[in-house]
Parts: structure tokens; C-alpha cells; sequence
């Protein structure tokens, strides 16, 4: 050590990275990386104005029949997980994306690209565990396509499968329509699914029993639509958890949101290894899981209803939507403090120390 | 959860702030050393409760932040090479080197993967004969112990195709560098915790009574900070500069973890080291011992002359040493966001920018 002070008023620092020039791990984190490459690349090419609505899946209107399309692309690894698999990830990703437009979904399609030299009995699990999982939505897979490509140039498998239901007739269930007031409730427990799957391909570094909690939403909604015509806003918040899910909302529907932070139900496990890890289980992936935006004075009853249903039976109200900060989502802290809960930017990272 | 709960506890964490507010008198500039400490105040919103008159500066202690450009720019150019598999914290992938990054360097069909611990690196090099593995081992004193390991793993493991790309720095320099700058307004510290554990606290009284700045070995949670910030506004109102007291004590000892320390010194020794954003600091950081030169990433690959360059608009530099706060920058939130960060204290989620961002 020397006593001469540093010169540290010259300091400067690194030039910017825009990650334009090519597609890198972020742009599939569902955050805003994700949000960038859309509105830039897909929603410059395609603009029309059920494209701009921005939800899960598109409402369309054909001859009097109000519909809800979505589609999927699915590729995780490893391919099966505790709680689930690709196949039933499929499934219940995209009737989950459909219904969430307070839709009741009928009918998917299925494509695959299937890597040469995959087992047949592995592709056999994963189809029966498709068939499961749409008969326990309810849904009927009635068209399909078979791609196989050179070993080395898939995972295994990927799994795009497109959904088709019906709207209630003149009811408005969309990002859009969150108004202040409403009353936030999320149906159960956030970061089960990217815990489970980060435990399966052995890197947490130690042995967890959490599950996935992928499964199809689909009849807690009819429950939750048949409890109440004022529910304005359903949601799954998968990649980019909770967090990003709302801030996507709060944008749409030019609104805040106030959550309290000791309302959000997390699976001790999901927190211990979230804290070895340095994530914050608002932003983990979930795949059974959907928060709402319901007119106040029906929240018990739509809450009552709710935890009637098997994948509704932990369902809370974790917040409230406000007219202001626009577009902002809140927390609110047990020490009384309140701090800004941002979308997810790039890819999650486990922290240094 | 046990043992964290505890540390969050609404109505403890106010009777602290509560006493924090009873024994000052007067304003009081404090400055956590550690990024980590800077997340945590900011998540928790723990700036906010506190009386207006303790101002709270953040540190340069985030190791991602400090890590020198010219190293990352020899990171990039080694994992791009072919060969190589280059292990690192996850942190570290973000941090834009001169123009590109280690995730352009993956896209681009680098090898670049992602450890928790050094030792994943070393398993990783143990499964791969035919690759050359090299882990970026940064960091302060905290994970030196774990990185010092991996070196004596691969040893012990008779491994020739492992080495580590070192960048360790240490607190003690880096405090002695910002309390004799001229600019210097900082009138307390919160020692980071980690470090302590690791190192103890006894390299820090002779600091306190150089400068006559008082210090508290400090903690993580929302309670240990509020206790660490009370100890030291309580040294500073009964003026006891030179003290350095413990408001971690069930974690931190005095001497702290001798074994650790004793490893580190069988393989680093001291030299001087560039901070990215501050410049060198005299003996402020740790190397590999010559006996140890086949594991050492940078004798073993030879990436030429690299040129660095930096953004202008930036004032991560000052922001690092509590000069300036987040948003005094310009850029803040326009130029520079996560996504695009323009400096490393936006980069890293200990980075005192990234935490302003996310949460204020």
C-alpha cells in the first residue's frame, strides 16, 4: 500500500452492448429482451391490431363465434422433470394461454421436431403423457405435423402445439383491461416450475422434492367466470415469473399495481433455494399457476370459488391495482417500505457470492 | 425459514431504525463496502426509514464491477477459442467487455457455461480431457477460499488441462484508497460481512485509527444492517473514531476462518490490481503464486495485445468509491439500463446502479 491518493474523478466505464446483431440466451427469457426482440422484429413485420392487443393469445371474431387462438413453441431440458414433462408442458402451456382470454379451449394441433436417434419409447412417454394431460383439460389434439432433423441439431424433441377455444359471449377478459381498484389474486404458490426443472438437470447442487406445477388451468377458470362477470384480467405468469407478468399488465392496462409482499405464497424449498442462489422467486417460471385482476366486491366470491377447484385451492389476494404510478408495479415491504418491482431484463443469473 | 426470518422481522428491524433515530444528532455520511449490503438496503427499502440525516453511500464492493476491462477482454478472447470450455459465475456473462460480452461470445459458438462453485469447473475439466477448462476466479476475499480450491483440487487430481483466469481483489487497499482520496466524504463503514467471515476483522483497526473513520463487521439481512448502521452512529455520535466493532458476531470472529486463510496464502499472494471505473490500487489484489503458474489461465493462453475502450458517459468510477449516487448519472435509465448496461455497476445485481434501478 502507498499513501498517493487516486485520481478517481477521470474514472469511465464500458461501452454499450445492444445484443442487436445477434439472437442471444436472453431474448428467450421472457423478460424485456424478449419484449424488445417482438416489438422490433415481429410486431414491426406483422402490425395489425389483434397482434397489438399483446396477450397470450389472439382474439378473433369470425362470422358471430368468438374465439381465442394461441400458440407455443416448447423446448426445456431435460425432458422430463419432477411433475412433468415436454408433453404435458405442451398441452397445458397453450390451453392455458387460450383460456386465459376467459376462453373455454376445444381443440389443439401438435408439430414436432424430433432429433435423429431419439428413442421411440421416449417420444411414446411424452405422447402419452399429451393424451393425459388434454383429457384432463378437456381438449382434443385433431391435426399434427412430424419433422425429424439431423442428430447434434435438436434437443430430443421440441413441441409447438397451437390451441382453439370460445369466448363467453360479450365478456372482456384481457391485459388490457385492468381497472384501479380491482383486487389482485394469485391461485397458489410462485417458482415452483423453474426451481423444479433447475433441480432435474442437477444444478441446484443439492436435492430438493419440488415439483412442477405445470397443469391446465382451464376448468379453475370456467369456475372462477361462473363466480363472476367482472373478472378483467387472467393471466399465467410463466417466464419471467410473477414480476414480469404484472409489468406487462400495468403497461397495458396503463395502470399500477400495489402487491404486499408477505401475501405471496412461496414454497419454503422454492425460497431456500432461491436465496442459495441469488434468484428472487418473482421472477422463477411457473406453469400452473394465474394471477387476476377482479372487480373488488366480487373477490371473495370469486376467491370462494377458486378454492373450490383443485389447482385453485391456495389462490390469495396478493394486491391491488391503482391509477397511479402508471405502468409501474409496487411492493409493498412488511418494515413498511416500498420498492420498485421491475421486469426481468435478460436472463436470470445466479449471483456471484 | 429459520435463521433468515428472524433477520426480517418487521417490528425488530423498526425498534433498531427507531434507535438509530433517537442517538443522532447530526448528519452522518456511512458507506457500506459491500454490493451485496447495497442490494439488500435497496430491496428492503432500508434508506427510506432511516432519519434523512444518515446519508448512505455505496461501496466498490461488487466484484463483478470492479473486474478490469483488460481482463475481460482476455476472458472473451479465451473462451472464443476453440478448445476451450470457459467456466464462470453467472454475473459475469453481462459485463461488456470492449464491444462484446461472454453472451455474444456463446452465440458465436464459444463455449461459456455457467457454475455455481469452482469446483463444478474442475469436474468439468476432469469430464473433458480433451478440452482445455478455465474458470474466471473472481471476487473478494469471500470466494478466494473457494477458488484457491479448485487450484488445489485440479492438483491434487493430477489435472493438466485446468486453469483460472484470476481477478481477486481485496477490501482493505480498496478503503485505503478511497479514505485518503481528497474527495473523500466518508465519515463511517459497514464492513462487508462475507469478507469478515472469511478473513476476520483484524486488518481493520489499524485503518480506523489511520483515518479515524469507525467500522462495524455488518450482516446481509434487513436486522444486521439496522444493527450494523446503529453501532456505527453510535461510535460516531460518542466520538469513538478509531473503533471497529462486531454487529455480525454469529458469523464473524476476529482472526475469522484461519484454515481458509491459510489456503489462500499457500496459493495467492498480493499484487497490485486495476479496479475498472477507479484505476490501481497499490497491493489491493491476489495472484497466483509462481509455484502455481500451470494453473494460471493467463501464462497458458497467449490472446496478444488487447486495446480497451470505454464509454465517456459513464460515471460508474465515481459511483463506486460514493461520490456520486445512481442517479446523479445522465445516463441512468436512458442509455444505460440492464439490458444495455454503459457500466458494470449496472451490470451486476450487487452493481449499485442495478439495484437503484430495479428498485427506487
Amino acid at each position: 500500500m502507498t499513501d498517493n491518493p487516486l485520481n478517481i474523478e477521470g474514472a469511465v466505464c464500458p461501452v454499450p452492448l445492444t445484443h442487436n446483431e445477434q439472437i442471444v440466451m436472453g431474448h428467450g427469457s421472457g423478460g424485456r429482451m424478449s419484449h424488445d426482440l417482438i416489438r422490433k422484429t415481429f410486431l414491426a413485420a406483422f402490425d395489425n391490431s389483434i397482434l397489438r392487443t399483446g396477450d397470450d393469445a389472439a382474439p378473433l371474431e369470425i362470422d358471430g363465434a368468438e374465439l381465442s387462438v394461441s400458440v407455443d413453441a416448447h423446448v426445456v431440458t431435460p425432458l422430463f422433470f419432477p411433475g412433468g414433462d415436454i408433453g404435458k408442458l405442451a398441452v397445458c402451456g397453450t390451453v392455458n394461454d387460450v383460456a386465459m382470454l376467459g376462453a373455454r379451449p376445444l381443440y389443439l394441433t401438435a408439430a414436432f421436431i424430433l432429433e435423429e436417434g431419439l428413442p421411440i419409447e421416449i417420444l411414446q412417454r411424452v405422447v402419452d403423457s399429451m393424451k393425459s394431460a388434454a383429457d384432463e383439460a378437456g381438449v382434443q389434439i385433431v391435426a399434427g405435423d412430424t419433422k425429424v432433423v439431423e442428430r447434434g441439431k435438436a434437443d430430443g424433441l421440441y413441441v409447438t402445439t397451437t390451441g382453439v377455444g370460445l369466448r363467453r359471449a360479450g365478456q372482456r377478459v384481457g391485459g388490457a383491461e385492468a381497472k384501479a381498484g380491482d383486487v389482485v389474486i394469485l391461485s397458489g404458490t410462485i417458482g415452483d416450475h423453474g426451481i423444479a426443472v433447475l433441480g432435474a438437470r442437477g444444478e441446484l447442487g443439492f436435492t430438493s422434492d419440488i415439483q412442477s406445477d405445470v397443469a391446465p388451468l382451464n376448468h379453475l377458470i370456467e369456475a372462477m367466470l361462473d363466480a363472476s362477470p367482472n373478472i378483467h384480467v387472467l393471466r399465467d405468469p410463466t417466464r419471467g415469473g410473477l414480476a414480469t407478468t404484472l409489468n406487462e399488465i400495468a403497461a397495458q392496462s396503463k395502470c399500477g399495481i400495489m402487491l404486499n409482499e408477505d401475501a405471496i405464497p412461496v414454497h419454503p424449498a422454492v425460497n431456500a433455494a432461491c436465496e442459495m442462489l441469488g434468484f428472487d422467486p418473482l421472477y422463477v417460471a411457473n406453469e400452473g399457476k394465474l394471477v387476476a385482476m377482479v372487480a373488488k366486491e366480487d373477490a371473495e366470491r370469486v376467491l370462494a370459488a377458486m378454492r373450490k377447484t383443485h389447482y385453485g385451492e391456495e389462490a390469495v389476494i396478493i394486491g391491488e391495482v391503482t391509477a397511479e404510478p402508471q405502468s409501474r408495479v409496487l411492493l409493498r415491504i412488511a418494515i413498511g417500505t416500498t420498492r420498485i418491482v421491475d421486469m426481468l431484463a435478460g436472463e436470470m443469473l445466479p449471483r456471484i457470492c | 425459514m429459520k435463521y433468515v426470518t428472524e433477520y426480517r422481522d418487521a417490528a425488530l428491524v423498526r425498534g433498531v431504525v427507531d434507535e438509530i433515530a433517537r442517538v443522532t444528532t447530526r448528519p452522518w455520511v456511512i458507506m457500506e463496502i459491500c454490493g451485496g449490503q447495497t442490494h439488500a438496503i435497496v430491496r428492503y427499502g432500508l434508506d427510506q426509514i432511516l432519519p434523512p440525516s444518515i446519508e448512505l453511500v455505496h461501496g466498490p464492493g461488487c466484484p463483478v464491477c470492479v473486474t478490469p476491462l483488460e481482463l475481460i477482454d482476455k476472458a472473451l478472447a479465451i473462451a472464443s477459442q476453440p478448445d476451450v470450455i470457459f467456466c464462470s459465475y453467472g454475473d459475469m456473462l453481462r459485463v461488456p467487455g470492449s464491444g462484446r460480452d461472454l453472451f455474444s461470445v456463446k452465440a458465436s459458438g464459444g463455449q461459456v457455461r455457467v457454475v455455481y462453485s469452482p469446483l463444478d469447473a474442475v469436474e468439468i475439466a476432469r469430464q473433458n480431457p480433451d478440452k482445455q477448462v478455465v474458470f474466471f476466479a473472481i471476487g473478494f476475499e469471500t470466494t478466494a477460499p473457494a477458488n484457491v480450491m479448485s487450484v488445489l483440487a485440479a492438483r491434487s487430481m493430477g489435472l493438466k488441462n485446468f486453469s483460472i483466469l484470476v481477478s481477486h481483489v481485496r477490501v482493505p487497499p480498496a478503503m485505503h484508497a478511497i479514505l485518503g482520496s481528497p474527495s473523500n466524504r466518508v465519515q463511517g463503514f459497514l464492513l462487508a460481512g462475507h469478507v469478515c467471515a472469511v478473513m476476520g476483522y483484524h486488518e481493520y483497526p489499524s485503518l480506523a485509527e489511520k483515518y479515524r473513520v469507525p467500522m462495524a463487521v455488518t450482516g446481509f439481512e434487513p436486522l444486521d444492517l439496522a444493527q450494523g448502521i446503529l453501532y456505527t452512529v453510535r461510535m460516531l455520535e460518542e466520538g469513538r473514531l478509531t473503533a471497529v466493532e462486531n454487529a455480525y458476531a454469529r458469523t464473524v470472529t476476529f482472526e475469522g476462518n484461519q484454515p481458509a486463510q491459510k489456503t489462500i496464502a499457500q496459493v495467492f499472494e498480493d499484487c497490485d490490481r486495476t479496479w475498472r471505473g477507479i484505476g490501481v490500487i497499490p497491493m489491493s489484489g491476489w495472484r497466483l503464486r509462481p509455484e502455481f503458474a500451470d494453473f494460471d489461465a493467463e501464462q497458458r493462453f497467449d490472446v496478444g495485445y488487447i486495446q480497451t475502450k470505454e464509454s465517456p458517459l459513464c460515471i460508474a468510477g465515481q459511483i463506486l468509491v460514493g461520490m456520486k449516487k445512481p442517479h446523479d448519472c445522465s445516463a441512468f435509465g436512458k442509455e444505460c439500463t440492464p439490458e444495455h448496461p454503459l457500466g458494470a455497476t449496472m451490470v451486476s445485481s450487487e452493481g449499485a446502479c442495478a439495484a437503484y434501478y430495479k428498485y427506487k
